[in-house]
């Protein structure tokens, strides 16, 4: 089972509820953890893994022999992103937005384009209280995250039980943590700025088919349009996490707070209990639709 | 002299678009004989100031005169040869007409940071 725990806002709570989470099951379920956030991965400062590997990830960037190269252009039509451009003598290459697919080198008529490996970040695997723990580091100046999401969930262990936690936001890099997820968590905050950023999470997430789940933070604070919405929309807020001191407290001294709590590692456990009840339910639900199908 | 002017629609007394990559209209002017070519931009989803560099280049033009360029689209434009003026502002008859009082500033670096920024 996959759990990506994402959110349309920046700064709602998914690595406290992802790793949370992690901590709470670790116990009694072969737990793997995730942080797809390369751009700023935090979970390491709630679960203090043991880092033993490290490796770099690459896209390869089209490299232009001038000499053979006879400015047709065909490289710059192919290419879907503008990452190469012939402007009058000159070839082109934008680094930033090439996403080193190699059209251009399949194209190219006279075999001018060749690939180098460019490093775009590293990810790093290890231990964090016993279960697998692996992370993505964006270089700086880098501006494609994908390619380390997809590294990452390269190394999923298909018997664990998976948590994911998600860059904010709903571009490309969301989508690929939250793509092959069984569920999708979506942490939000009981404001307006949640409720308009959860609407783009719940649209990536629908359209990418993967069942929803909403979890409030901060619950207390802002108003009730989140449940409202929820409730028209027929998602299923399954964890509310009150706007609360001695949280903010633990949180901010990089505590989690299932050490600390023991009412909260109950609340995870039984989050858990409820998704994958939910889960199962809604797969005796496909079977008899299909079976009711066939007749 | 060929201009090429960003504009928001495909006439002279339209205003000026400022984003240069995604910009509505390139309108390819010459004063001197007032001949005008307004070609539509129909950018991508990436790389808008790259493809614009590219129709620029394509269709050749001396100068741009634009709100403000980001840094893959003033290297596609340094590329291609063509000057870089920036600030414009009003309608493209009014940028022309700064730019021929030499009121515009000439771009020697991005003005901006890509996407309109």
């Amino acid at each position: 089972m996959r759990i990506t725990v994402a959110s349309g806002k920046g700064g709602t709570g998914k690595t406290t509820v992802a790793t949370n989470l992690a901590l709470a099951l670790a116990d009694e379920h072969p737990i793997q953890f995730l942080d797809c956030d390369v751009e700023e991965p935090n979970a390491h400062i709630f679960l203090k893994p043991e880092i033993e590997h490290r490796e770099s990830v690459e896209k390869l960037l089209p490299k232009v022999d001038e000499e053979l190269c006879t400015r047709c252009g065909e490289c710059a039509e192919a290419c879907e992103f503008n990452a190469i451009a012939v402007i009058g003598k000159k070839v082109l290459v934008y680094n930033d937005l090439c996403h080193g697919c190699g059209l251009c080198k399949m194209v190219c008529p006279v075999g001018a384009i060749s690939e180098v490996p460019h490093e775009l970040g590293v990810i790093e695997k290890g231990k964090a209280r016993g279960f697998p723990f692996s992370h993505g580091l964006l270089n700086i100046g880098e501006a494609m995250a994908t390619p380390i999401i997809h590294e990452l969930k390269a190394g999923i262990d298909p018997e664990a039980l998976v948590i994911l936690d998600a860059p904010p936001g709903t571009g490309c890099p969301t989508i690929a943590a939250i793509q092959g997820a069984d569920i999708a968590l979506l942490v939000t905050e009981p404001t307006p700025f949640g409720l308009h950023d959860l609407r783009a999470a719940v649209g990536v997430a629908r359209s990418l088919e993967v069942p929803i789940g909403v979890i409030i933070n901060r619950d207390g604070i802002g108003d009730d349009r989140v449940e409202r919405y929820c409730a028209e929309e027929g998602i299923p807020i399954v964890l509310k996490v009150p706007f609360d001191r001695e949280i903010a407290r633990f949180y901010s001294r990089g505590i989690p707070l299932v050490d600390v709590i023991p009412e909260w590692k109950e609340r995870f456990l039984s989050l858990y209990e409820t998704l994958s009840g939910r889960l199962a339910g809604d797969r005796a639900e496909d079977a008899m639709l299909e079976e009711g199908g066939e007749k | 002299m060929r201009l090429c002017i960003t504009a928001k629609g495909p006439s002279l007394d339209d205003d000026i678009d400022p984003s240069f990559g995604r910009a509505a209209y390139f309108l390819f002017h010459d004063p001197d004989t007032g001949e005008l070519k307004a070609v539509p931009n129909s950018p991508g989803a990436h790389g808008a100031g790259v493809q614009a560099a590219g129709i620029v280049a394509e269709n050749g033009a001396d100068a741009v005169i634009t709100g403000s360029v980001g840094p893959n689209a003033y290297q596609g434009l340094v590329a291609a040869g063509v000057e870089i003026y920036v600030g414009a502002s009003g309608t493209a008859a009014d940028a022309i007409a700064a730019y021929i009082e030499g009121k515009l500033s000439r771009a020697d670096r991005p003005s901006g940071k890509g996407h309109g920024r």
